[in-house]
């Protein structure tokens, strides 16, 4: 059968084999650019400033959305295996602990293990991130193999990782970290860090076998199975990767507050799942792009830095973003039901 | 090419149902265009044509499912707009839908009556008198089922009749049946005709879709085809040819059906020793040479499906020996039967075939991604499109791109993309399980040219169908299996319809 293929003489694909479709994320993308607009408008009409000339303004815009943003790529990898990952914003809570307690610099008196302060940097982020790794393990053997449905297993962890970050200092904060580890968190660096991660698994996701295995999964798992496909084993590894990046991000959040405490993290999952959803991953899986993500984040970020500017109260913020995400994926909703036959 | 029927002008009075002119697009494609169908009263009217043929299409837009870009239906002479599924039952048209559309968890009762239960004097829900009505309309229909029973618990045969008693019980005059035997046991078909028969004499109307040729010239008493969106022809059931009907659903001469080619059989491939699985099948064994197709037939339920999945590692066997070109193999997971050079075309399309969110090329090379195009875990997307998309040519995928989701294709054109993506791994033993289950002549005959020819090639082939003339027609030897075990193996000079029936059945 080989031998027959090669007989005949191979063509290339013609243009007609690959129909130009515009990317999905044009939408999503014109949103973003719809949203700016609208704040630039308003910041001339209502306090005569401008919102997008302010570069400042633009990095810290995008420096608080970075934490959130490393955790989005992991969770949208999930997204797109079908399943769902609610206990990023705890992990993030427990590594943070966890990684700062071995981050402690020896001029801090009341440091929680005297005997391993000033530690190299790698240190605790190799703690962070298999800690984070470990508990993405657990949820992706409570999925694949226990066949705990992902929002249960998921939630137990969430709850779970938050209990650890809590008792693990009985609720008292982390300082007094080296400076070689608060470095991660300075500057521009977690926005670097998350455009690290977004090349690395957008790359992942589109030219590797990895990336078309997770499609295949979420869209149809038996058919995934029947192919040849390690359901449970790959499962497992989308699942790890995921909690490996809330490690990260817990990381990068005491790195960049200089302390750790068990109440970080809170309803980070929730903004993360916002923006992969904003970004045209489907929850029904096999479908989702990491660009989408990484717009779907800067729009959440644009959205409270816009009501910053524009000083309006916290109250508001968050009943405007409560619609703004589901008008997002309702727009997304009708486009692709139109898209169809 | 098209023929004036109805030409008599008493014929008019009894129209039930008429559709003029209608065109559908889809983006990139034309689906119907300048399409007709008129349908009579106390008739049993059949549409045919090709995958792809529109007929489905058409058939929605009777249903109230899509709305017709051009165009215009008449029922009982009047025009109408048919808005939803739900506004098309209202006015008199019902389909009963090749996928079953019941709740698994509901009662027959509750699904029949669903939006439209009895109630009882404070308002709710009147269990009793509901089960009483279904009681009465499943006796008419001499349909076998309790009306309290959970429609999980039932066959799909039964469901099948469930979905009939429905849309009977709106008082429809339109029935439309797409595919509805697909799932049938002969016995249950012929329940199904008589249904059919009592409609008819009720002076209801039923559009049938089938591409069962034989089921065809049986029940209907007109013959309407379809080709590429276009109408055709319509005929009177009893005047055309099968060779006629044929020809004009494909538009050219067909290729000989079941082209089996006279193969030197070369070594044993695969040999299979009292294979077992608990509670499903026992002792099955048989050898597989290079070159051989062997056919394997018996009634639904007999295990043939199992077994396959069984050599494939899908439910894995609790014992027996699998032996590929002399050695003993474990097959536990089918990326151990792929890395021994097997695939395995799964009977369910839907539930086990396509990856339906994603494109015809995601969908053709994800098999081939476990053994070839990668290199250190990335995918070489060059060398694996030009090979997708000279398999789609072979395969004659009718497609605008290979970038095209696979949801958009009929189902033909998906059969095509599955086969396609086990030939991509470059298989020794191919399993194909129902190959040509819903898939029209043309397309069916291109299958088992292909098969044929991958034979001759050196492979080894199992195939399973409930067709018996494919089965007869395409294989070297027939194992038959009833109940779990394998009943008979017939070499093809044995393997008769009788022959096989008869072990098929005992």
């Amino acid at each position: 059968m080989e031998k027959n293929l090669a007989e005949k003489t191979r063509i290339a694909p013609s243009p007609a084999m690959q129909r130009w479709k515009p990317p999905q994320e044009l939408n999503i993308l014109l949103v973003l650019v719809g949203i700016a607009l609208i704040y630039e408008a308003m910041g001339w009409i209502f306090i005569g400033q401008s919102f997008l000339a302010n570069t400042q303004r633009l990095t810290i815009t995008i420096l608080q959305v970075s934490v959130v943003g490393i955790i989005a790529v992991g969770v949208t990898q999930v997204i797109i295996t079908s399943g769902i990952d609610l206990s990023a914003g705890s992990v993030v809570a427990m590594t943070a602990m966890i990684a700062a307690s071995v981050a402690q610099s020896s001029e801090w008196t009341r440091a929680l293990y005297p005997g391993f302060t000033d530690m190299p940097a790698i240190v605790p982020i190799s703690v962070g991130i298999i800690l984070g790794a470990i508990a993405g393990l657990i949820n992706g053997a409570l999925v694949a193999y226990a066949r705990i449905p992902p929002f249960i297993a998921t939630l137990g962890m969430m709850v779970a990782a938050r209990g650890i970050s809590k008792w693990y200092t009985k609720g008292q904060p982390i300082s007094g970290l080296t400076d070689q580890f608060t470095f991660i968190g300075s500057g521009a660096w977690p926005v670097v860090v998350f455009i690290v991660v977004a090349i690395i698994f957008h790359v992942a996701l589109k030219y590797t076998r990895y990336g078309k295995f997770t499609y295949a999964i979420g869209s149809n798992m038996q058919a995934a199975r029947v192919s040849g496909i390690n359901v449970e084993a790959h499962l497992v590894k989308v699942y790890a990767i995921a909690g490996m990046l809330a490690g990260l991000a817990g990381i990068v959040t005491a790195a960049r507050a200089q302390t750790a405490q068990s109440g970080m993290g809170v309803n980070y999952e929730l903004d993360a799942i916002a923006a992969a959803v904003i970004g045209g991953t489907s929850l029904a899986g096999g479908i989702g792009r990491i660009t989408g993500t990484v717009i779907g984040v800067i729009i959440l970020g644009v959205m409270s830095s816009g009501f910053t500017f524009l000083r309006v109260d916290a109250y508001y913020q968050e009943i405007v973003k409560g619609v703004i995400i589901v008008a997002a994926v309702t727009v997304d909703v009708y486009r692709n039901r139109r898209g169809r036959g | 090419m098209s023929d004036v029927t109805l030409a008599d002008p008493t014929a008019e009075q009894a129209l039930l149902l008429s559709a003029q002119g209608i065109r559908k697009e889809f983006p990139g494609v034309v689906a119907l265009d300048g399409a007709q169908f008129n349908l009579r009263s106390g008739s049993v009217h059949a549409v045919m044509g090709e995958n792809g043929a529109g007929k489905s299409t058409l058939m929605k837009i009777l249903a109230g499912i899509y709305q017709p870009d051009a165009g215009s239906l008449h029922l009982k002479g009047k025009e109408v707009m048919l808005s939803t599924p739900l506004d098309a039952l209202e006015k008199g048209v019902a389909m009963i839908h090749q996928e079953l559309n019941l709740m698994a968890s509901m009662t027959v009762a509750e699904n029949i009556w669903i939006r439209r239960e009895p109630r009882n004097a404070f308002g709710f829900i009147d269990h009793k008198k509901m089960n009483r009505i279904t009681n009465d309309l499943l006796q008419r229909l001499r349909i076998n089922v309790r009306a309290d029973g959970e429609v999980r618990t039932l066959s799909v045969a039964s469901r099948q009749m469930v979905e009939i008693a429905k849309a009977v019980s709106y008082d429809s005059e339109v029935l439309i049946m797409d595919e509805p035997t697909s799932a049938l046991t002969d016995r249950e078909v012929s329940h199904l005709f008589e249904i059919i028969r009592e409609l008819r004499t009720e002076g209801k109307g039923v559009v049938y879709i089938s591409h069962k040729m034989n089921e065809i010239l049986e029940i209907s008493d007109e013959i309407s085809i379809f080709r590429d969106g276009k109408y055709i022809s319509t005929h009177s059931a009893s005047t055309i040819s099968r060779d006629e009907i044929i020809r004009r659903m494909v538009g050219r001469e067909v290729l000989q059906m079941f082209p089996k080619e006279d193969v030197e059989l070369g070594d044993v491939l695969l040999s299979v020793k009292n294979l077992d699985l608990e509670g499903v099948f026992s002792n099955v064994s048989f050898d597989l040479r290079a070159g051989e197709i062997l056919g394997m037939a018996g009634l639904i339920g007999s295990g043939r499906s199992n077994v396959a999945e069984a050599l494939f590692g899908v439910t894995p066997p609790t014992s027996g020996e699998i032996r590929i070109a002399g050695q003993s193999v474990q097959i536990r997971k089918p990326s151990d039967a792929i890395a021994h050079g097997m695939a395995f075309l799964t009977e369910d399309r839907k539930e086990t075939g396509c990856l339906l969110a994603l494109d015809i090329l995601e969908n053709m090379q994800i098999a081939a991604l476990q053994t070839r195009y990668t290199r250190s875990g990335f995918v070489q997307g060059g060398s694996v499109a030009v090979d997708c998309a000279e398999m789609a040519r072979r395969l004659r995928i009718k497609m605008t791109g290979l970038n095209v989701s696979i949801q958009n294709l009929s189902g033909g054109n998906q059969q095509k993309v599955l086969i396609g993506r086990w030939l991509l791994t470059a298989p020794r033993i191919l399993i194909l399980d129902e190959p040509t289950k819903g898939i029209d002549v043309g397309a069916k005959a291109e299958i088992h040219g292909l098969v044929s020819s991958l034979a001759k090639s050196g492979a080894a082939v199992i195939l399973i169908s409930s067709e018996l003339p494919e089965v007869l027609g395409m294989s070297d030897r027939v194992l038959v299996m009833h109940e779990g075990k394998v009943t008979g193996i017939l070499p093809r000079s044995d393997a008769t319809q009788v022959a096989v029936m008869e072990l098929a059945s005992r």
